[in-house]
């Protein structure tokens, strides 16, 4: 039977030799060990086979000798037994495992931010200079007030429920201490400090170096409780009960022994060297109602303090789903759909279960709204926010913020090689191995993530001002300023909008 | 302090409990109210009535004496402390414990144990003096559970799926026959002499706690249950 698990490399590696001086940067570089000195034939050379096409050789390759290129070997063309198709039926034949994938599905379904477009202002309402005009772009997010009360004078008395303020609706999503290096969590937790917003632990506990950035952090309690102690919760300034993922809905987490080495395992509290397996059910919730108990236990714990986030992934049922979370006493609903991204899933969950984004948050906010409760909670929305413009539309749909993980990894240098899971990221980013993760200098990362978000939320001033909008309070669902493009009857309907032309 | 907690809510109570410069404590009246002791360190606390689900929760050094039956999720997350139980324990006793002791001298419901882990010093202890529902130390990563079967005149004292997905720990079980569907994860021996030893180590307090004798409980047969290998799930992928 060999042969049939010769797989030809999906990727190839070009070399310039005119232009390869040998100096053997892109060897060091790689982590896949793709290129060596061939001492024979006195030049480098590459093998295919093992590269993921993270670009980093071509990157860092001094005289630009290096590029990856797409195969061109094809097997016989075929428009329902694609290539890839038929590869990993030759991977699953030959180990009988589950495929592993990491980061959001690469498939083609329709992306709905594709497919609005947002208005303008022309002559009647007049847009705003943000550069001369204040624009407010800080968000709360928590249960809302409904009720004015008054004192005997009739002056209003301020009340304020648990919340957490945002310099601007951008924050950055569950990334654990293990799926992501020591450098990268550094970097988002600086970032968010210097931003004024918050970055989230994900579920693998908070390293003891950055407790100190607790007020900008959100603490993530999830089924295995990793990390999860009073000092935790106490240390985060919003928590987050995570009950799904957009990339993996109804599949937990599990990070295997060989990655729960120093650190990781101090973080999470679990020895060296065994699993750390998160079920993706809550054992102890059944209902909205053991949700609810949760929810209140983490408040007794933190003296109610702090707002509680409650985290699903966007599913078939999700504004159902929404409405009873927007009962349980949680304080925002996080939404993650299901181009989301994941450390690692298996590619059958990845790429076939759970619905877009930006249809969960439309029906979740029309139903909230429509049963009178949408001041309940906040809702943020993330599973690939790509631009700013992602964001002003997510906000139109009824997004009081967003969360944005890929486009962060992407900041700080991730190519979306998809193979997180192998653990040898190159650019230190999904790995644990002491001399990658110190490729990835926190400062810099740091500086990136803060270009980045202070860049979108420049954007996002523009963008509102030229709509004649100078608060994202007014923008939050606020669909008469999208329209869509080439959608049908029924995604309009629930999207909410008209088409464009309209 | 004697605290009547007829008519309080469990926020009153703990409120009362956590401002207090006492440290020890009844609560007399309890009638479900839920929460109790949740986060606590350093007080003793006594409960006279019936305390509601999630009592003890993320208790963090605290005593809790309850001398009647507990509901669901007793000691949910606990991470340091003790928590007695004199009657039986509902659902999900110990969820995630990573310290501490939780002592049930009755019966435990379903899920007892559930992702216990234990990490360094922190080696949580589960002893339940009668028997446990199924489900018992599903997912258990670290830690001890012990199942005594008092009344079980030597039949399993566990219910269906014993240690399904453990993968760390020990599950102690005194009987003489094993559970019929022990799941594959697991390994099931008789007790060596070093399990004895500590079993014992863990016994004394429980026993003097509940006025039982060591000696009788030790005499009978005990299995200990321990996961099949460090890492039962690696082999389950591939990549793509």
């Amino acid at each position: 039977m060999s042969g049939i698990n010769y797989l030809f490399p999906e990727y190839e590696v070009k070399r310039d030799y005119d232009r390869c001086i040998a100096c053997r940067v892109c060897e060091r570089q790689c982590a896949n060990e793709v290129h060596h000195f061939d001492d024979k034939r006195g030049k480098m050379v590459s093998d295919d086979t093992k590269c993921v096409c993270c670009q980093r050789c071509v990157s860092l390759c001094p005289t630009r000798a290096l590029k990856i290129v797409k195969t061109d070997n094809t097997f016989k063309t075929n428009a329902n037994w694609r290539e890839n198709m038929i590869t990993n039926i030759y991977r699953q034949a030959d180990t009988g495992g589950v495929l592993l994938a990491s980061m959001g599905t690469p498939k083609e379904y329709p992306v709905y931010f594709d497919k609005m477009l947002i208005n303008a202002s022309q002559v009647t309402n007049p847009s705003i200079d943000p550069l001369r005009e204040p624009m407010e772009t800080r968000v709360f997010l928590g249960s809302k007030e409904t009720k004015i009360i008054r004192d005997s004078d009739g002056r209003i008395v301020p009340h304020l429920n648990q919340h957490i303020e945002l310099s601007t609706p951008i924050m950055f999503s569950a990334m654990s201490y293990g799926s992501i290096s020591y450098n990268a969590h550094r970097a988002l937790a600086m970032a968010a400090e210097e931003l004024g917003t918050f970055y989230n632990t994900g579920e693998g506990g908070l390293h003891e170096d950055f407790y100190k950035y607790g007020k900008n952090t959100i603490v993530q309690v999830a089924s295995g409780r990793f990390g999860v102690k009073p000092e935790y919760l106490e240390a985060g300034a919003a928590l987050e009960i995570k009950m799904g993922q957009g990339a993996k809905p109804g599949i937990g987490g599990h990070l295997p022994g060989a990655k729960i080495v120093g650190d990781v395992s101090r973080t999470r509290m679990i020895p060296e060297g065994s699993d750390a397996i998160s079920p993706a059910p809550h054992h102890d919730i059944y209902s909205i109602e053991d949700l609810r108990q949760l929810i209140f236990a983490l408040k007794e714990a933190t003296d109610y303090k702090k707002p509680v986030i409650v985290k699903v992934a966007a599913v078939h049922n999700i504004a159902a789903i929404a409405s009873g979370i927007a009962r349980s006493g949680a304080d925002i609903i996080s939404i993650d759909g299901f181009r989301g991204g994941t450390g690692a899933a298996p590619a059958a969950i990845r790429d076939n279960v759970g619905i877009p984004m930006e249809l969960a948050l439309a029906s979740v906010d029309k139903r909230l709204r429509d049963e009178g409760i949408r001041n309940n909670v906040s809702l943020v929305v993330g599973g690939s926010i790509r631009s700013s413009a992602d964001i002003v539309k997510a906000i139109a749909l009824g997004a009081d913020a967003v969360y944005i993980a890929t486009s962060a990894l992407i900041a700080l240098g991730c190519h979306l090689c998809r193979t997180c899971h192998l653990g040898r990221c190159n650019w230190g980013i999904a790995t644990q191995r002491p001399d990658l993760v110190k490729r990835l200098n926190p400062n810099i990362g740091k500086e990136r993530l803060v270009n980045l978000i202070n860049a979108w939320t420049n954007e996002i001033k523009e963008i509102m001002g030229g709509m004649g909008i100078n608060s994202i309070e007014a923008l939050k669902g606020n669909r008469a300023m999208l329209r869509g493009i080439g959608l049908n009857e029924k995604e309009l309907e629930i999207l909410g909008i008209k088409h464009a032309g309209e | 302090m004697v605290i009547d907690a007829s008519g309080l809510s469990y926020k009153e109570l703990n409120e009362r409990i956590k401002e207090s410069s006492d440290t020890e404590f009844d609560i007399e009246n309890l009638k479900g109210q839920r929460y109790i002791a949740t986060g606590s360190k350093g007080k003793k606390i006594v409960i006279h009535g019936t305390p509601g689900n999630d009592v003890g929760a993320f208790l963090d050094g605290s005593e809790v004496e309850i001398l009647s039956s507990a509901q669901d999720a007793t000691g949910d997350t606990m991470n340091d402390g003790k928590i007695v139980i004199h009657g039986s324990a509902g659902d999900a006793a110990g969820y995630a414990m990573r310290g501490g002791k939780i002592y049930i001298r009755g019966r435990a419901g379903y899920r007892a144990g559930i992702h216990m882990k234990a990490y360094k010093e922190k080696r949580p202890l589960l002893i339940i003096g009668e028997s446990a529902g199924s489900f018992l130390g599903e997912y258990q990563a670290g830690g001890t559970i012990i199942v005594l079967g008092l009344s079980s005149d030597g039949k399993p004292p566990v219910g269906f799926f014993c240690g399904t997905g453990m993968h760390g720990g020990k599950i102690y079980l005194r009987c003489n026959e094993l559970p019929p569907d022990l799941p594959e994860q697991v390994i099931a021996e008789d007790m060596s002499e070093e399990d004895e030893k500590e079993l014992r180590e863990h016994l004394k307090d429980y026993a003097a706690t509940f006025n039982l004798d060591i000696e009788k409980i030790l005499k009978e047969h005990f299995f200990v249950l321990k996961p099949n290998s460090q890492n039962p799930y690696k082999r389950l992928y591939t990549h793509i």
